[in-house]
């Protein structure tokens, strides 16, 4: 096995350093499997499913090293459907699995589908340590802020109030931001993303390709049956331009109609805000920097949209290097290994043996 | 002096004290020593589950029994011979275990008001005549171990002084050199512990060394020990041996399977009592290339392992009852998936929390069934503690050969429990390598995830980075031969029985079950698994040292039964299972062969004794 030197100057797919180059070039096409999708007819999971396959080739790695890994709800279908090793496992503990494959197998190229109700309830555990831990997974989180294959109950991103078969009256539960948890893990590599939104989508999965570490990636995904609109407020031709956020790094967060929207940093307490009509060499006006070490900036951007959504930034919030643990693993051993390989005869004599004559 | 020495055939020693005395490490110092002398020795520690119950408590009371003898022993010994008592609440704690004669060694210097009554005593043991019917040796230990550490420190070889409260502590030093004279045991190996032990810390080295030569010289000199014992070398089989634990011989099995399959190990596991020891030493054992995995929760152990089964290693989760009632789910999917899969279950009082340092065999319905759906299990046990390796090795073969999860029901008596181990020579271990699929086995060119080999049923192992094999698994049902998701019903009751059809074929791998029927005429046949071995096999010798015919089984394969079992019970007039449980195995032999199983039950956190089983099995031979 490859021992990986997690070398920080190092350029392009970082996350896949060790992994076999294919030779030549893979299509889209070569992605899909020859199973039926059988996502219900307009969810937002096919566009998903879309960018996905067509990004993949852009990693230049073998087909056969790459692995999907999910655990249960709609989202979990995803594996069947891309031409790749992929596991349909368990509810939630999709993280943990992939932990153990990444671990032992650095030639792989692994990566995990999962729901908001897959990731944030059943397998919240699991979520946060792989992004404590810092395993070299990438994870997809197709936040529909609700649960769609059990037909139709609030999920722990469903907003306070929602109105479901579970929740006649209108839920009582506060959400979670899944990516305000994830800061709060500790997690290297954070962005959001929508799922009608190719363009972006496709690079946002670049940047997390690009991550050596665990990426968290939250997908927007519009479940037309259960949740239908729930993103609007950030598709709708109309409106989009007033909430959305776009971070690109190094640029100023302006945005709205003309600009007239600005995000500010309250210099006293060092809370984020949107504010209008600010000028342009206002130094409270917060510029974009996503490799601030500090986690504090990324925690504020992502509590921008917490609630209605009104102003959400989309793009990569955080990302940081930071030892990656499946790295870490393979280097202890490599270097005990490599210092004295054991003997299994020596081993299992020990120190404190006799013998008993013939 | 001169003085008197005895030839013993066997000898059973208990170290009792506070929690805090050392009285484990006594124990383990003792049990090296005689192991090296040649006896054959079995070990039973006894400790409390708080890590610090309150001093001088009985609750607090800690011990460690050694049995060694001149022949080849099967248990831990029902009843001391000797007791070592720190502590009037060791003394209280375990005189219900003492026949009359039994001699006790005491530390005289806790027996204050104070401390008698924190035992529980309302008057002085050592002053009413309460112990009047053994053979008591009253010694302030603790003075006497102050007093010699103190001469050390003023000594011309002096590395200078310790602390009062230090000094002290090195008394179950005096107690094992005290010990160690009366046995005449070799004291090369304490002394060398010690030096490696305290190396670094000089005094502390100095004082424990003058504890155990004061307790040693104390034996030879005062007129109190008139008698010594000689317990000659057990004619055991030819060959190195060392003493070792359960759960160090189970991390051994586990590295010598990654060995002998030629593939990387890896553990998945989450601290659990009494389990974690094995965690603890393959983590050490990176050099073998065994990885290790400490996980958020049970259920991470066990799901980090099943992916690195994907992904082609020999994959392990530890645990104990309530941590495998976690992993159920995983189970499951290793059952639909059909990756190869080791699951160990040192098991310990239960249900819930339960007893964590105590023992009981109350997880095999569990390990049997405890999953939703048709999902078969094959179950395996070791009978001793040193067969933990070889049965790490069996479940690893089975787990590779047919691609399937495989429980390993080991116990807390096995796990912490010791005897000397005929150390195997690593050629002689079993060829696991596995056949990898690297190519494709459909008649059209493409890959069958779940096409199956006939003899086996096994289905492929298909590792990612194989090209061509690109393929997908699931927990949902999978269609025969293609693995594609499957809901149709004549498909998901063709699987069902294929998979109970794989696991009952490995019975055709396994060898008849063997009676041990020495006359051939026995009526009656003693039927055990797991841990019980060691106690059914002395009260079987006991039985037949007096004349009485008993025939005894013992099953490492619980799921499936090995072949003739069947033919075994229906043999015998009467079948007697004692188990650690209410029954357990009894309820799978009625059920499986119609057989009126004599059951036998006890569950309190102990190994059965062997004259406890005797009573049962003469009661049941002459009782018709
Ligand atoms: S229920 Fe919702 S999330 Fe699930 S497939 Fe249908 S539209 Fe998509």
């Amino acid at each position: 096995m490859v021992d990986l030197v997690d070398d920080p100057s190092a350029e392009g797919f970082r996350s896949v350093f060790g992994v076999p180059r294919v030779e030549g070039t893979l299509r889209a096409r070569d992605f899909k499997s020859d199973q039926e999708v059988r996502w219900c007819p307009g969810c937002g999971d096919y566009a998903i499913l879309a960018a996905v396959q067509g990004f993949l080739p852009e990693l230049g790695v073998r087909r056969e090293n790459i692995v999907f890994i999910s655990g249960i709800g709609c989202s979990s279908r995803f594996p069947y459907y891309l031409n790749t090793y992929g596991m349909h496992s368990i509810h939630g503990r999709a993280p943990a699995i992939a932990t153990g494959l990444a671990t032992t197998r650095p030639d792989l190229s692994v990566w995990v589908a999962t729901g908001d109700g897959d990731a944030l309830s059943i397998g919240g555990n699991h979520l946060i340590h792989s992004l404590r831990r810092n395993v070299n997974l990438k994870i997809l989180l197709f936040n529909n802020r609700i649960y769609g294959l059990t037909k139709g109950q609030y999920s722990p991103t469903s907003e306070v109030g929602k109105i479901t078969k579970s929740s006649p009256f209108g839920s009582v539960d506060e959400p979670f931001d899944p990516l305000s948890l994830a800061l709060g893990a500790g997690a290297t590599f954070v962005a959001r993303t929508i799922d009608s939104d190719r363009k972006h989508l496709t690079s946002v999965l670049r940047a997390a390709a690009a991550h050596r570490g665990t990426a968290l990636v939250e997908i927007y995904q519009n479940c037309n049956i259960f949740n239908d609109g729930a993103f609007d407020l950030l598709k709708e031709p109309g409106v989009r331009g007033e909430s959305v956020i776009r971070l690109e790094h190094g640029q100023p967060l302006r945005f709205g109609t003309d600009g007239r929207l600005v995000v500010l940093r309250d210099l006293a307490t060092g809370e984020l805000r949107v504010v209008e009509g600010v000028p342009d060499d206002d130094p409270a006006i917060v510029v974009h920097d996503a490799y601030q070490a500090d986690p504090t900036y990324a925690f504020g951007l992502s509590r921008l949209g917490v609630g209605d959504l009104r102003y959400t930034p989309i793009g990569v919030l955080r990302s940081v290097s930071r030892p990656v643990y499946d790295d870490e693993v393979r280097a202890q051993i490599a270097r005990a290994t490599q210092h004295r390989p054991g003997d299994l005869g020596t081993l299992l004599r020990g120190k404190d043996t006799w013998t008993v004559p013939a | 002096m001169t003085k008197e020495v005895m030839q013993l055939d066997r000898v059973v020693i208990r170290f009792a004290g506070d929690s805090g005395d050392g009285m484990q490490l006594t124990g383990d110092r003792f049990t090296a020593e005689t192991a090296v002398f040649g006896n054959d020795v079995s070990t039973l520690p006894n400790f409390p589950a708080e890590i610090r119950a309150p001093a001088g408590t009985l609750p607090g009371v800690s011990s460690f029994q050694v049995h060694f003898a001149n022949y080849d022993i099967l248990t831990s010994g029902d009843r001391p011979d000797v007791l070592v008592a720190m502590n009037p609440a060791a003394l209280k704690a375990n005189l219900a275990d003492l026949r009359p004669g039994t001699t006790i060694i005491v530390d005289t210097h806790d027996f204050s008001p104070r401390n008698l009554q924190r035992a529980e005593y309302t008057s002085n043991p050592l002053e009413d005549d309460s112990l009047q019917s053994y053979h008591v040796h009253p010694v302030d230990l603790t003075q006497l171990t102050v007093d010699a550490v103190r001469q050390a420190a003023e000594g011309p070889d002096s590395a200078g002084e310790v602390g009062r409260k230090d000094a002290a502590r090195a008394k179950n030093m005096f107690a094992l050199g005290l010990v160690s004279w009366l046995f005449h045991r070799p004291t090369e190996s304490t002394l060398e512990y010690l030096t490696a032990k305290f190396g670094d810390r000089p005094a502390l080295l100095a004082a424990n060394l003058a504890a155990f030569k004061a307790g040693w010289n104390y034996g030879e000199t005062t007129e109190d020990f008139a008698v010594r014992y000689e317990v000659k070398p057990a004619a055991l089989r030819p060959g190195a041996y060392r003493n070792i634990s359960g759960n160090l011989a189970l991390a051994y099995g586990l590295i010598a399977a990654g060995e002998r399959s030629g593939l990387p190990l890896f553990l998945g596991s989450y601290p659990i009592t009494p389990a974690s020891d094995v965690l603890h030493e393959l983590a050490r054992q990176k050099a073998f290339n065994v990885y290790t995995v400490q996980a958020e929760d049970e259920i991470a152990g066990i799901g980090a392992a099943l992916g690195a089964a994907f992904g082609g290693a020999l994959a392990v989760t530890t645990t104990s009852g309530p941590g495998l009632a976690l992993k159920s789910e995983t189970i499951g999917l290793g059952v639909a998936l059909e990756l190869p899969l080791l699951v160990c279950d040192v098991q310990r009082g239960g249900p819930s929390t339960g007893l964590p340092t105590k023992t009981e065999q109350a997880d095999l319905l569990q390990a049997m069934f405890g999953r939703n759906g048709e999902a078969p299990v094959p179950v395996v046990a070791p009978r001793s503690p040193a067969d933990c390796f070889d049965t790490a090795l069996e479940a690893a073969r089975i787990a590779l050969t047919y691609r399937t999860p495989v429980i390993l029901l080991s116990d807390g008596a096995l796990a912490n429990g010791s005897e000397p181990w005929r150390i195997p020579d690593v050629e002689s271990l079993p060829d696991l390598r596995p056949e990898f699929a690297t190519g494709p086995n459909g008649d059209d060119g493409g890959f069958l995830p779940y096409l199956r080999d006939p003899e086996t049923l096994a289905r492929p192992w298909a590792v990612p980075g194989t090209p061509g094999l690109e393929h997908r698994i699931g927990g949902i049902e999978k269609a025969d031969r293609t693995g594609e998701v499957s809901y149709d019903p004549d498909n998901h009751d063709r699987m069902v029985r294929l998979r109970q059809a794989k696991v009952d074929g490995i019975a055709g791998s396994l060898s008849p079950v063997e009676v041990d029927d020495p006359s051939g005429q026995a009526r009656v046949l003693v039927l055990g698994w797991g841990s019980t071995y060691g106690p059914i096999g002395a009260a079987c010798r006991r039985v037949r040292g007096e004349g009485l015919d008993i025939a005894q089984a013992h099953l490492r394969h619980l799921n499936p039964f090995p072949p003739g079992l069947g033919e075994v019970l229906h043999h015998y007039d009467r079948v007697v299972v004692p188990e650690m449980n209410l029954g357990q195995l009894a309820l799978l032999l009625r059920a499986r062969f119609l057989v009126d199983v004599y059951g036998y039950h006890k569950v309190r956190g102990m190994p059965f004794q062997a004259e406890e089983l005797a009573d049962l099995l003469k009661g049941v031979i002459t009782g018709g």
